[in-house]
């Protein structure tokens, strides 16, 4: 073990701006992504899913319609 | 044998894609966590550069897959170019996000780590520089291919910036080589022993495989909302249980 205390772990022997500039910023951006690429893929099914309802009613409608 | 065309159709990818990007994550997660634990606790600190060298288990790995990623792009865009496949294109635009995080991972850690030990955030060396090219071929071939609008010649655009912008990639790797550097040489390399502590090898080993899965599981989770976008007039897309009430 490298570490005797929390506040030494954080420190990282003077250079705690820069490994958890690092570390933080890659952890961040990754986890964006992730959302993101979650959100993309939310929108594009829901789009495609009230088009889908859009053209199912039209075609029922039209159904209804003949005699 | 494997019909590997079988799996060109977006149809057949789809669902195949589903059901294998949650086992990447998983694998990117147990990576991660067991190279977290070696960068931080198992690995000894640098008698040079202190508990400083330790960006080195995120720079180094994120400096690969930029490379590797870009790699992978320019494969497709051959594959593409070659058979006439509407799944390859698709497959360079579900990476081209995640290679440029990479590359710009890249560049922000070098920066973080070059502070402390060089006294610059930035050098033009020739590692660096390149490394930047790198990071910009990856925008202009997001800007190009989305400034398209019919999604086949997009392709075929984005498959040109692919292949010609591949030429960089040996060019990083060798640039420490080619050309006085102030960036150090490599760490690792096939033909002689690392020059480095084993259990340090590890965590930046790890590392680059919690990355490597990462991309993979990414990849295969925007290549399915890009083939719902594009697909979506196919009847197949109307049938699949995602889309029922």
């Amino acid at each position: 073990m490298n570490w005797s205390s929390t506040a030494e772990f954080f420190a990282m022997g003077g250079y705690g701006l820069y490994v958890w500039g690092s570390f933080g910023i890659t952890a961040a951006a990754l986890l964006i992504e992730a959302l993101l690429a979650k959100k993309r893929f939310a929108d594009t099914r829901r789009l495609l899913r009230r088009e889908l309802a859009a053209d199912r009613e039209a075609l029922n409608e039209h159904a209804s319609r003949r005699p | 044998m494997i019909n590997w065309f079988k799996f060109a159709s977006p149809a057949s990818f789809y669902p195949l894609a589903g059901k294998l990007w949650p086992w990447f994550a998983a694998l990117a997660t147990a990576f991660c966590a067991a190279g977290l634990w070696i960068s931080f606790f198992v690995a000894p600190t640098d008698f040079q550069q202190g508990e400083g060298y330790r960006i080195i288990f995120i720079h180094v790995p994120a400096s690969w897959m930029s490379m590797f990623i870009y790699c992978v792009m320019a494969f497709w865009a051959a594959i593409g170019i070659t058979f006439n496949t509407r799944l390859s294109g698709m497959m360079s635009a579900a990476l081209a996000p995640t290679g440029a995080l990479f590359a710009f991972l890249s560049l922000w850690t070098g920066a973080l780590w070059g502070k402390p030990m060089w006294g610059a955030w930035w050098v033009w060396d020739a590692r660096l520089t390149s490394e930047l090219i790198l990071f910009f071929l990856y925008l202009g071939y997001i800007a190009l291919t989305s400034a398209i609008d019919d999604p086949r010649r997009a392709d075929k655009a984005g498959a040109i910036v692919a292949l010609v912008g591949v030429v960089n990639v040996p060019i990083i790797y060798f640039s420490v080589k080619w050309w006085n550097t102030l960036h150090q040489g490599a760490s690792v390399s096939l033909t002689k022993a690392p020059s480095m502590a084993t259990t340090m090898l590890w965590g930046m080993l790890l590392m680059a495989l919690a990355f490597w899965m990462y991309s993979i599981a990414m990849s295969l989770y925007r290549v399915r909302a890009i083939i719902l976008e594009r697909e979506h007039h196919a009847g197949w897309v109307a049938e699949l249980p995602e889309m029922q009430r």
